[in-house]
């Protein structure tokens, strides 16, 4: 009935397109921002370096949106093409941030956008820096809406499901949007973004200012963009920790990987800060631990615990026995809604109906089940702990590097000392892939922590997938390789091409300029 | 438990029906509005893209006609991501069972589509005639190919699509995938690929300067004149086809699934919803009538007016799917009990009204500012101002 290998590859594509537009979309969260910080400076006292700086950055910001545009096309045709029974068992409350998104943000955002690389001529100053607020206006409003619906797949609040269409139905579009998940994670993700677009500017500068070339504009972007970005680091790194808290609380799986937590243990408890997870054994072949950290950490407090593996597996089993009659249930009333007696047997289990999805995988007629398909099922509601925990990491390290850099850049930036500082530029140029890195880790964090789910607790993933045949999955997965590999060229070879070109400076001798243009 | 409380308020209950049934089909209208919305303005951009090459000869001509959209393309594409988002939202069974039934023909439109930001974005970027190239080719492709995917779609469902649901509603497509692009299927595909040329043409004849203007004046009169030809054998075609046509099932408005009704196929059906009510025939006439003035008005050189009778003829076209197909969304050929309609597929009441809400509150916003950007950058494109801009692409 359900094919594992086209589940697996429709996850490898999903991931992979979803990773790939991942790294485009923080960049242009923050750039925007960033472009209303530099124009308005612009604006206000009508410095011509602030102009040029405006034009410069957002000639990268083109190049990179242009992309994320194309790339989020993808995302979107994807829950169609791909997951369609996510689609339908979602369509009625996911997909209306969804829509909103487009109507609310992105519709703003491209309009505008236009605007802002075609209106230099056009419009006023006070029009054009209008226009270029709305875009940031509309990239941010864009990351709220697409991150309430990934929200509802986190922590699935403000529906209901019905068992006769099968389906989430909305019961409060405030507890939908106002999901504590969703707003933490709006201001952690945008955040990041602003980060990332302060290390892209930062390191781009270091470079000009290593070859004594555009010096004065290198020096005032460098500072324009340290000040913001150690601003957001510090931001970012706070909702992380907001996000945290409210993920242990939602999904404790998520936890216990993120932390490598086997096996259950007292309060208060020690953190992993480094460890060599064996999922198939069920322990950590070797651990550094800090005592007392992860308490306090997950907590904030010293007496709190987070449940474990084995104890959330054992929660897992019983919560499965229990999904099935509701299950049973949804079969009789699919076809007739009005049995009474399917009714309440599924009013009394529904709980647990997502629990009894997750183990139909295995056991395809529920009242067989063994109870080794059980515990099979029960151990599937535990992510691959080695990538949650170590992405988790990887995420943390980078952000805390990130901060320092942005500190030491704000000193230094500040004292004016930015250019004898050699080493300081140089880290620039390595600095330049944290954020990216440090993003898509955070997207693995995320969303394998969120497995075997695509909604959570709710949906599993292999219930998700269309059913499509292994050669139709090979066919896309290679259309999209060779699509985003040549993507990926074209776009680096004209970042490249235009860090290098440099920004236009002012021509003294009344030379033609050429900028945008060819 | 739901017994009782029906007893106690037959008359909320009664209401709720009817509110489900006209949010239902206010939706079904502003799917319409969605596709022509596509149809009218991502059209335009893919008839530009498509008729490239032939409307510029020479490379500064060719930006000329992509200076010309340029400022709007990107903000006109939103019209084919909402039109997504729309269906994913307001009728989610049938985003899920036509995008993944649809599987390739959806990934070849969806990477036509990909590849077009990049084409605008990228072709002036840099000097190389290969280069340029490249991208024209890329940005003929990514205008022909999605629209001819776009009405092959709207064939295909007008005909029906091999699909069945599992209890759990998860849907199973059988068909194959050269079966979509059957003859009939073609036709609408070349259909909808007229009207963009023609959109396209338009927008050009009116904005940019001589020679792109006079030759896109032409791909534009040809293409009305393809489309009025389209759109007749279409007709005549889908008179012969097979409909559908709803026995039983519960009443519009009541909550079901495409498991609890009764639908059989019947030669002809397409046209029973107008042999029941004839002022349907409006539509048709409509797409006839703005076709035939707006060959006349680029006769006349008025292309501007003739771009608005373009729209037009969308909304008559648009108007005449859903006048066949009411209250069918997608019909299934395997089991035709399982097809799609408007009363089976939608959402719920809550979210059909939340959608609502947002919709009456951007959709006017939305035509507010997109009109000001293009009155902002209205005027003449000619060669001399695409080079000395360093704005343009």
């Amino acid at each position: 009935m359900v094919n594992d290998f086209v589940v697996d590859l429709s996850r490898a594509q999903f991931a992979a397109t979803a990773l790939y537009h991942f790294l485009f979309v923080p960049l242009t969260l923050g750039l925007t921002v960033l472009l209303v910080v530099m124009e308005t400076i612009y604006v206000t006292t009508g410095r011509d370096i602030y102009k040029q700086m405006t034009q410069f950055w957002s000639k990268l910001l083109l190049i990179n949106f242009a992309l994320g545009v194309a790339t989020g096309l993808t995302m979107e045709f994807e829950f169609g093409t791909n997951w369609s029974f996510y689609s339908s068992f979602v369509g009625d409350t996911f997909g209306a941030p969804l829509a909103i998104e487009g109507l609310m943000a992105f519709f703003l955002e491209s309009t505008m956008i236009g605007l802002m690389v075609f209106g230099w001529d056009r419009l006023t100053k006070a029009q054009h820096l209008t226009v270029t607020y709305l875009v940031a206006v509309g990239s941010n409003l864009s990351a709220l809406w697409i991150l309430v619906a990934n929200a509802f797949m986190q922590h699935p609040v403000g529906a209901e499901f019905n068992p006769v269409t099968m389906r989430m139905e909305l019961e409060s579009f405030g507890a939908l949007f106002f999901n504590d998940d969703a707003q933490s994670k709006f201001v952690h993700t945008v955040l990041a973004g602003y980060l990332t677009a302060s290390v892209f500017v930062c390191g781009i500068s270091s470079w000009y200012l290593l070859r004594g070339r555009h010096v004065a504009f290198a020096k005032r972007s460098f500072r324009v963009a340290v000040v913001f970005g150690l601003l957001s680091s510090v931001g970012v790194i706070t909702l992380g920790d907001a996000l945290g808290y409210v993920d242990a609380k939602v999904q404790p799986t998520k936890l216990a990987a993120m932390e490598g937590l086997w096996t259950a243990e007292k309060a208060p408890m020690p953190f992993n800060a480094i460890a060599f997870p064996l999922q198939d054994e069920q322990r950590n072949a070797f651990e550094i631990q800090v005592p007392y950290m992860l308490s306090l950490l997950v907590t904030h407090s010293l007496d709190g615990t987070v449940p474990a593996v084995d104890e959330l597996e054992a929660l897992a089993r019983a919560r499965i026995r229990n999904g099935i009659p509701a299950v049973l249930a949804m079969e009789k009333l699919s076809s007739s809604p009005n049995d009474a007696d399917a009714r309440s047997q599924f009013e009394a289990h529904k709980a647990d109906v997502g629990y009894a999805l997750l183990a139909q995988r295995y056991a395809p007629d529920l009242t067989q089940i063994t109870d080794e398909q059980v515990a099979r099922a029960a151990r599937d509601t535990i992510p691959e702990v080695w990538i949650v925990f170590w992405s988790f990491r990887i995420m943390v390290g980078l952000a805390l590097l990130m901060m320092v850099y942005m500190l030491f850049g704000t000193l230094v930036s500040l004292a004016n000392e930015i250019e004898k500082r050699r080493w300081f530029l140089r880290l620039g140029l390595v600095m330049l892939a944290a954020p990216f890195i440090s993003s898509e880790v955070g997207w693995l964090v995320a969303e394998v922590g969120r497995q075997p789910w695509t909604v959570f607790e709710k949906l599993p993933t292999w219930l998700s997938a269309s059913t499509h045949s292994e050669s139709y999955m090979i066919f896309s997965i290679t259309g999209f390789v060779l699509l985003y590999t040549i993507f990926a060229i074209v776009e680096m070879f004209l970042m490249v091409h235009f860090v290098r070109k440099g920004p236009e400076e002012p021509a003294p001798h009344g030379a033609v300029q050429t900028a945008g243009g060819y | 438990m739901a017994l009782s409380r029906r007893r106690e308020a037959t008359d909320m209950e009664s209401a709720a029906v009817e509110a489900y049934m006209a949010l239902e089909i206010v939706w079904w209208v502003l799917l319409g509005v969605l596709l022509t919305g596509i149809g009218v303005m991502v059209g335009m951009d893919m008839g530009v893209g498509t008729i490239l090459r032939y409307v510029g000869r020479t490379d500064g001509e060719r930006r000329v006609a992509l200076n010309v959209i340029g400022p709007h393309w990107d903000g006109n594409q939103v019209w084919f991501v909402l039109g997504g988002g729309a269906i994913f939202a307001a009728w989610p069974l049938v985003y899920a069972t036509a995008f993944s039934g649809f599987y390739i023909v959806m990934l070849l439109l969806l990477w036509s589509m990909i590849v077009r930001p990049l084409g605008f974005e990228y072709r002036s970027k840099m000097p190389s005639e290969r280069w340029r190239a490249v991208w024209d080719s890329a940005l003929f492709v990514s205008g022909f190919l999605p629209m001819l995917v776009f009405g092959a779609a709207m064939g295909n469902v007008l005909q029906g699509v091999p699909f069945h649901f599992d209890w759990l509603l998860r849907s199973y497509y059988t068909g194959s995938f050269i079966a979509l692009f059957n003859p009939f299927a073609i036709l609408c595909g070349l259909m909808s690929v007229s009207l963009a040329v023609y959109m396209g043409g338009s927008a050009l004849a009116s904005q940019a300067a001589q020679p792109v203007a006079g030759r896109a004046r032409t791909a534009a009169m040809a293409a009305a004149i393809i489309a009025i030809a389209l759109f007749t054998i279409g007709g005549f075609w889908l008179a012969g086809l097979d409909g559908f046509q709803l026995v039983s099932g519960p009443a519009p408005g009541m909550q079901q699934t495409p498991l609890h009704q009764q639908v059989v196929q019947v030669p002809g059906a397409l046209l029973a919803n107008y042999a029941g009510q004839p002022l349907l025939w409006a539509f048709p006439g409509l797409a006839y009538l703005a076709l035939a003035l707006g060959l006349v008005l680029h006769l006349a050189r008025r292309p501007f007016l003739a771009w608005w009778l373009g729209a037009l003829a969308w909304i008559g076209v648009m108007g005449s799917v859903g006048a066949s197909m009411f209250p069918f969304l997608m019909p299934s050929v395997t089991d035709p009990s399982h097809s799609l309609t408007i009363w089976n597929s939608g959402s719920s009441l809550r979210t059909l009204g939340w959608m609502l809400g947002f919709t009456l509150i951007f959709i006017p916003l939305i035509v507010w500012y997109t009109s000001w950007a293009f009155w902002m950058m209205r005027g003449e494109v000619s060669v001399q101002h695409v080079e000395s801009s360093e704005h343009s692409y």
